[in-house]
């Protein structure tokens, strides 16, 4: 028997074979691998894992792919940063990052969802991989199919900066420029991947995936030393992976790896595209689409396909929402950085922003463990905070010129 | 003949109209609705149209002129 059982229908729970398919034909929705957990609880165990690879595929047991010809072999497993600092300037006790700044090959948690989506769809015999993405996901997708020896077609909006676009062409994937506004692209993405026989990662891949986030929430309660934090904070876009952090947790009771979940899950999203967070505050079970205006341009989705299921998961989890402005997303952009030597994303800003607010309002306690869910580089959006962090000190080349700027004392200490 | 899948979400002004019934009388489609939710102020369905592209086009265009949004059934796929 193998580890998946089927894929399931989150709506109505019609169960479909392991394919790449992604819509319920009864009803619609959307569809989610279903596990043996059973099966699975019989082979995993918190030795194996340790003495697994130094990456994501360590949860081997709990991702949706049948054999270990891994696509992305060294996705995940990211330092979990014990921020004493940042801990101390906001006043909670033991607060942790869990850095995917760093994840290989492309800086972001994408690589994660990524490696599982093209590991899966090589399993099914496809050969093209496709997506559609402003950012993150297109680094991801084009260096893991240049790696992998796939196909692979990007699709942008026809008004995306260059570097985005550069990003990309350097891994020389088919990247096809589509004339129009969002809106335009998203119809006829979903249409192409309706009409040709290619693994459209986040649509008819979609299922396995974003399975892929689930290893934020393993490694996260592995390397706190097998227990759950008491609050985490995720950022959002189609609220997927904050689901799935939830949908993690769970899985890792269910096959006996902790004895409980007791953790507060905390949705972040910026002020200029937070459906999500703004029917959270508002009590409501639904969103309300948007048109997106915010500089946190990784998570600027109006209308998010995994937007009511994150309000489902938070309010099970007895947790909170909230949103931050793009100042503040800069300034959570700096604090980090400053405190914690980490350089993050605007979507990493949005993450601070909101766990500052949180604390600020008592719903995060100062002796909760706290994790805040750092999820792509800065390098990607320097344009983010370049009137904000200042100007070097400019001296004439005379060690006159650089003592009258810099009172250096005995042990190099001082300050200009 | 194509069948596609919309998200369709009705305006506040328009949820006690029948308006994929009249959709449905005013094009060439057949409308199959799979999942829905209406309540006082906002309503939304899931609905496979089932005829012509070219037709199903303008029934979509017809439906926006009613004030209704039309995504696909993914909701927003770029990333
Ligand atoms: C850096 C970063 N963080 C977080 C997210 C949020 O992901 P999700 O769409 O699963 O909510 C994204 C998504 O695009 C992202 O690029
Ligand atoms: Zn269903």
């Amino acid at each position: 028997m193998s580890k998946m059982k089927a894929l399931v229908c989150r709506e109505c729970g019609k169960e479909y074979p392991t394919k790449a398919i992604h819509v319920c034909e009864m009803c619609f929705g959307p569809l989610e691998v279903k596990y043996n957990y059973d099966e699975i609880k019989q082979a995993i165990s918190r030795k194996k894992i340790e003495d697994g690879p130094d990456s994501m595929w360590r949860y081997l047991d709990l991702l949706p792919v049948e054999g270990t010809n891994f696509v992305g072999p060294h996705a995940g497993f990211t330092p979990l940063v014990r921020a004493k600092n940042l801990g101390a300037y906001l006043g909670i006790d033991e607060l942790y990052i869990k850095n995917d700044t760093v994840n290989h090959p492309t800086l972001s948690f994408k690589d994660r969802v990524v490696a599982v989506a093209l590991t899966r769809a090589r399993e099914l015999g496809f050969e093209t991989v496709a997506c559609a993405s402003t950012g993150n996901l297109a680094n991801s997708v084009s260096a893991h199919a240049a790696s992998a020896n796939l196909h692979c077609y990007v699709f942008i909006p026809g008004d995306l900066e260059a570097a985005k676009v550069l990003g990309n062409l350097i891994y020389k994937p088919h990247v096809v420029e589509v004339e129009g506004n969002y809106d335009d692209v998203n119809r006829l993405c979903s249409e192409i991947a309706g009409e040709h026989g290619w693994a459209f990662v986040n649509i008819n891949i979609r299922p396995y995936y974003a399975e892929g986030s689930k290893t934020l929430a393993f490694e996260t309660v592995e390397q706190l030393g097998w227990k759950t934090p008491d609050q985490v904070v995720i950022p959002m876009a189609s609220g997927s992976l904050l689901t799935k952090i939830w949908k993690g947790l769970h899985e890792m009771k269910y096959v006996g790896l902790i004895d409980d979940v007791r953790t507060k899950i905390n949705g972040a999203q910026a002020e200029g595209c937070s459906p999500i967070s703004t029917a959270f505050k508002a009590g409501r079970d639904f969103f309300k689409p948007v048109k997106p205006k915010t500089i946190a341009k990784s998570l600027a989705i109006g209308n998010p396909a995994d937007g009511y299921y994150a309000l489902k998961a938070t309010a099970e989890s007895k947790g909170s929402m909230d949103m931050v402005t793009d100042e503040e997303v800069v300034e959570g952009i700096q604090l980090l950085a400053q405190t914690e030597g980490i350089f993050a994303e605007t979507a990493g800003g949005v993450t601070i922003g909101v766990l500052k607010k949180l604390v600020k309002q008592g719903i995060i306690k100062k002796n909760e463990v706290t994790v805040a869910y750092i999820t792509g580089n800065g390098l990607k959006t320097q344009e983010a905070v370049i009137d904000a962090v200042g100007r070097p000190t400019r001296i004439q080349p005379s060690l006159v010129a650089f003592e009258k700027n810099f009172k250096l004392g005995k042990n190099g200490g001082g300050d200009s | 003949m194509a069948h596609l899948r919309f998200h369709i979400r009705f305006p506040e002004e328009g949820i006690r109209q029948p308006i994929i019934y009249q959709i449905g009388r005013e094009y060439n489609v057949v409308t199959d609705v799979r999942r829905a939710d209406v309540r006082d102020t906002t309503g939304w369905a899931d609905v496979e149209f089932t005829g012509d592209t070219a037709e199903i086009e303008r029934a979509l265009e017809g439906l926006r002129k009613k004030g209704c949004s039309v995504d696909p059934i993914e909701l927003n796929v770029v990333e």
